[in-house]
């Protein structure tokens, strides 16, 4: 610790602190636009130039660090003075820099109201210009789908060439030219290859990166902001929901150390569109072969006369993969009234039995705890696509040291160096025998992380590969009361919840595909599931949010509520219970979905014994406490599960384990809605037959 | 005067064979082996003792310099660079050596690699130095053939030369943008601290020297560093080379002892002024980044570090430039802020938006079209750019027109009341549609 005063008073702080986190310390604000806590320091801007005695010209806080400072000729501890004059005028002479060549166009500007370069320009800057010459003009840039460029606007802080090459791992921003001429470009005037590309706009302090799809759409000081939690994967990223009126305008990241630090995907963030597009506003009948809108109590009614002497065992309910917890809890209530063990909530197929303990299912060691894994496998999994930020955070631990990654499954990049070891199950069991040297890596590893993907479990000999999978694991140290380097990357946001919930057959029950296949069922519960095809025969109840391809194999449609309109809880892969907010109204007479169910019990005759969302959670709770535990990671004995996937024994195939993700951005139904995503997806297509040929 | 016998670069116009044996007839490679004997203490002690101090423009003790590379290696290897991107407008002396004496340069990096623990020496030239590319790889290969360097070599130490050609940006004569161009990056300065002799080449320890400093040390160890301290004035000490360029008669790369007067080094080797004494309008002492001084103030002043400062300039690399009286100043200052708003490397705000803002008004200046308050606002310009960047590109880049404005305010603003004082039809401003 070094003592250091800062304007007069005296802080302690830790000698490799720099001098602006001492700063923030002793409560002095800072102003900054090129430095960023998560990004490198890069010490361009020059904004946070202050004043040290004894040195002689001003020094760059966010570069200085605390140990560089000499003390006083007395011993006295060095001085920062960040409101003398000197600091103003250095202060002032920056921003001035900065300014002569932005455009004055902040009322046409989107990133006005919410502008780092507009705030500080009042806080530190000077009221007039004495620049006369002309303004620099600099040409727009084509950068991709999701990030509209002003080049004009730039400052130079690089924060989105460090956010690309550090982060995201790709190298595809960078600056050309030198001096006054210096350009932020991709050069080729491609779109960058990265999932997380719409972070650039946000960290861009000024207008010159804003997001392409809500552009001109916007003003921040028109919007309430709603704190949620993103469902387009299973990561569970925290997000702020952005809503206008009863319209969703656009989602943001907000910081969640564990899960998402600051970042979401473009997945998250441009989902917007799909939120308004194809939505189910009212229930629908299907008579005559055709579709036909409907009353709530029409609706209700034909599922009441449908179900009227059907054999309970005939009636089944699967639930897809955006189903919070609370409907999906009804649900089961429901089944179980009717009297039905037929229940499944593992809609890719995955061969997983919440009965193994929840290790089993869920990535014990939580995604900040991969920052501590020192070799980490992945079996049939691709975290780029199938949990973007799980990949940022293995990015950053290859960052700060050595990290051997291997990969069973299909040859993709995953922006860090990671080996390929081999295709499907055969590599795996060559492992578990010690006959790959990857083996003896992940032995020689303190915390070795095993993750097994869908793209291996949703296959047949699923389970076979878990156990072949958690043998290693145990074989190799991986599990120990301390570190549970075990883990199985879901792709679904509801899955972990509903697997909680015990949402699987129960005795004789009939599984996904029992359920799904011709002559399985006469009466079928979906709850959201889009993913399936139901063969023709069985009378399917569909509720849900979008008009896809569930609703269109439905004979009844009961319109539901989409993430941002109800407040809903999911577990995410780690296993941590998080809850949504409601940023608005469901459209037209859609209903939240928990609702819907409690009314629709009443219909037919089991009355399910709550009425508000409030005595559903309480009873909730009362059966499964962990859910009551908002934000908390509930204990589970690792060992002890991990010991009981391993003896499950079982033949594994030979086939070579398929991606778990096909499309990163089409995954489900609102996606589908969304034109940005399509338009996304139409890219990467595109430029996946470009790099084949 | 400087006498022959205690000139340095004996070779310096090219007069005699730059090749290996006649480099050894002048004195190079001669007890190499007994110097590095002479141990790493040693040598920086007698480095120290010269008062050499580097030759690069800022003029730090190179054998302090020296001391600060770690005594011992931490399991990371060190790295002497030589910065032969010698680009300061006016400056033509590390060509000389290199072209001419470069095996001085070459015995020099055995010896300064030796002193600081390094086993393999980068000398970075500048791109536009072709034909110098070609002259010290080739003393480099004969050095390599004669077993003077190398993994194994008659000096019994493993030491490596490699030569790299930059591809000619000024930024990159500054040590950290040099050492970030030598490891394949976009040549831009690095923040210090870190220094290079802590954290420098692939994050190693590194000291940049200028090849100036480092091609006289070997001269300075053999005949001692008293020997080249007892040359020129207290703390200036040794001898230099200076290289006279515009209005003389005979612009020369001449060696001289520091502190020789402005007057003596342009009549003894100049040829005198061009048109007289009474000709002389100012100079810029020591390469374009330093502030002129006008004629009455130098023409008698010492050219050393110290007595230039204390005129408010400096003495940087030792590039005289001469101005006489048909000078049009303000356009020749303005060409400067030019050259500096074109190499500025745009990493940080205030040289990347400055320097382009400088140069716009001293091109309006040059003709007379500004106002006179503009001078101030100039002037105050320049002083956000000095001390408030990440190199001191900015403050090369201030000092020219801080010297400008400080000793031909007048010359500005004859300058501007003659333009307002006759008619111009202005361009009438059109609004872009």
């Amino acid at each position: 610790m070094t003592k250091l005063l800062i304007d007069g008073t005296e802080v302690d702080v830790p000698a490799e602190f720099t001098l602006l986190q001492a700063c923030e310390v002793a409560g002095v604000e800072i102003p900054r636009f090129c430095f960023h806590e998560r990004l490198s320091i890069a010490g361009n801007c020059r904004m946070c130039l202050v004043e040290l005695k004894g040195a002689p010209k001003p020094v760059a806080s966010c570069a200085y660090a605390v140990k560089d400072c000499r003390p006083g000729p007395n011993g006295e501890p060095p001085e920062v003075l960040t409101r003398s004059g000197t600091t103003k005028k250095a202060r002032e002479g920056v921003m001035e820099f900065l300014l002569i060549n932005h455009p004055l166009d902040c009322p046409i500007c989107d990133q006005g109201g919410h502008c780092d370069l507009q705030d500080q320009a009042m806080a530190y800057g000077v009221d007039s210009t004495r620049y006369g010459e002309n303004k620099r003009a600099v040409e727009e840039k084509y950068i991709g789908p999701l990030v509209r460029t002003a080049m004009n606007r730039c400052i130079h802080c690089t924060r989105c060439v460090r956010f690309l090459a550090e982060v995201a791992g790709v190298p595809d921003l960078g600056a050309i030219g030198r001096g006054e001429d210096m350009e932020i470009t991709s050069y080729l005037e491609q779109a960058m290859h990265s999932e997380l590309q719409g972070n650039v706009a946000d960290l861009c302090p000024v207008g010159a990166l804003v997001h392409k799809p809500q552009s001109y759409n916007v003003r921040p000081w028109e919007l309430s902001k709603t704190e949620s939690v993103d469902v387009m994967d299973a990561v569970g990223s925290a997000i702020r929901v952005d809503s206008r009126g009863r319209e969703v305008m656009q989602i943001e990241p907000r910081v969640n150390e564990a899960i998402n630090e600051e970042w979401i995907s473009d997945k998250t963030r441009h989902v917007v569109d799909g939120l308004r597009m194809q939505r189910l506003d009212r229930p629908f009948l299907r008579e005559n072969g055709r579709l036909r809108p409907a009353s709530w109590a029409e609706a209700f009614g034909a599922i009441k006369t449908r179900l009227q002497g059907v054999d309970p065992k005939r009636v089944g309910a699967v639930v897809g993969d955006l189903a919070g917890v609370e409907e999906t809890f009804a649900l089961k209530a429901l089944m179980a009234a009717i009297g039905t063990p037929n229940l499944d909530c593992r809609q890719a197929g995955e061969r997983i039995d919440p009965a193994w303990g929840r290790a089993a299912y869920t990535l014990g060691a939580g995604i900040a705890g991969i920052e501590e894994a020192d070799a980490i496998l992945l079996v049939g999994a691709n975290p780029r696509t199938e949990a973007s930020l799980l990949n940022v955070r293995i990015r950053k631990r290859w960052r700060m040291g050595p990290l051997p990654v291997g990969v069973i499954g299909e040859p993709v990049d995953l922006t860090y160096p990671s080996l390929q070891l081999g295709a499907g199950p055969e590599t795996l069991a060559d492992l578990a025998a010690g006959r790959h040297s990857f083996a003896q890596v992940l032995k020689d590893a303190a915390r070795p992380l095993v993750i097994v993907g869908m793209g291996a479990l949703a296959r047949p000999d699923g389970a076979a590969i878990l156990a072949a999978a958690a043998a290693l694991a145990r074989d190799v140290g991986a599990v120990t009361p301390e570190w549970n380097g075990f883990g199985v990357l879901q792709t679904a946001a509801a899955r972990v919840g509903a697997l909680d919930l015990g949402f699987v057959p129960g005795e004789g029950g009939l599984d996904f595909a029992g359920m799904t296949a011709a002559g399985g069922l006469d009466v079928l519960f979906n709850l959201g599931a889009d993913e399936v095809e139901v063969a023709p025969g069985a009378f399917v109840i569909y509720q849900g949010t979008h008009g896809d391809r569930g609703a269109s194999r439905a004979d009844v449609i009961l319109p539901g509520a989409a993430y941002t309109e109800k407040s809903a809880t999911y577990v995410n892969l780690e296993g941590r219970v998080q809850m949504t907010n409601r940023a608005g109204f469901p459209p037209g007479d859609a209903r939240e979905d928990w609702a819907v169910i409690r009314a629709l019990s009443d219909v037919i005759g089991h009355r399910l014994p709550f009425d508000s969302l409030g005595a559903l959670r309480r009873a909730l709770y009362a059966e499964h406490p962990h859910f009551a535990g908002i934000d908390a990671v509930a204990t589970s004995d690792a060992v002890a599960s991990l010991e009981r996937v391993a003896t499950l024994g079982g033949s594994t195939q030979r086939d070579a384990f398929r991606p778990g993700v096909a499309d990163f951005y089409l995954t489900n139904p609102i996606t589908r809605a969304s034109r940005v995503l399509a338009e996304c997806s139409g890219l990467a297509r595109s430029r996946g037959l470009e790099a084949a040929e | 005067m400087l006498s022959d016998q205690d000139r340095i670069f004996t070779n310096l116009y090219g007069l005699h064979s730059p090749g290996l044996e006649a480099a050894r007839k002048r004195g190079a490679w001669d007890g190499t082996k007994f110097l590095l004997e002479m141990g790493r203490d040693w040598i920086i002690e007698e480095m120290k003792a010269s008062g050499l101090r580097g030759r690069g423009g800022a003029g730090f003790p190179t054998g302090l310099k020296w001391s600060f590379m770690p005594k011992k290696s931490d399991g990371r290897p060190h790295y002497l660079v030589v910065n032969a991107d010698e680009s300061e407008p006016g400056t033509c002396k590390d060509r000389e050596i290199m072209r001419h004496d470069p095996h001085l340069l070459i015995e020099g990096c055995m010896l300064a690699s030796f002193a600081m623990g390094a086993h393999a020496c980068y000398v970075y030239l500048r791109g536009e130095y072709v034909a110098e590319k070609h002259a010290l790889q080739r003393a480099v290969d004969e050095a390599y053939e004669a077993r003077l360097v190398g993994q194994s070599n008659v000096h019994d130490y493993p030491f490596d030369i490699y030569v790299h050609h930059g591809a000619g940006a000024y930024i990159c004569g500054e040590e950290t943008a040099l050492i970030e161009s030598l490891e394949g990056k976009k040549g831009m300065p690095r923040l210090k601290p870190p220094f290079p002799a802590n954290m420098g080449l692939y994050g190693c320890p590194t000291t940049v020297n200028n090849v100036e400093s480092i091609a006289v040390a070997g001269t300075i160890l053999r005949r001692g560093g008293a020997w080249f301290a007892g040359l020129g004035g207290k703390n200036n000490t040794g001898t230099k080379l200076f290289c006279v360029s515009g209005h003389v008669n005979k612009p020369c790369n001449v060696e001289e002892e520091m502190g020789i007067t402005f007057r003596e080094l342009i009549d003894k080797h100049c040829g005198g002024m061009r048109g007289g004494w009474d000709n002389l309008l100012c100079s810029i002492p020591g390469g374009s980044s330093v502030p002129l001084v006008p004629g009455e103030q130098i023409v008698d002043a010492k050219m050393d570090f110290d007595t230039l400062r204390n005129l408010g300039s400096g003495l940087g690399t030792a590039a005289v430039i001469v101005l006489d009286k048909s000078t049009d100043i303000v356009s020749a200052i303005a060409r400067i802020a030019y050259f500096y708003k074109h190499e500025s490397c745009g990493q940080c705000t205030p040289c990347r938006e400055g320097t382009g803002w400088m140069w716009r008004v001293m091109l309006r200046m040059a003709e007379g079209r500004a106002q006179k308050r503009e001078i101030d606002m100039l002037l105050d310009v320049t002083k956000q750019i000095e001390g408030h960047t990440i190199c001191a590109l900015g403050d090369a880049a201030a000092w020219p027109i801080q010297g400008l404005i400080r000793h031909y305010r007048s010359e500005i603003e004859k300058r501007i009341d003659r333009y307002s004082a006759n008619p111009h039809s202005d361009p009438v401003p059109m609004a872009a549609e």
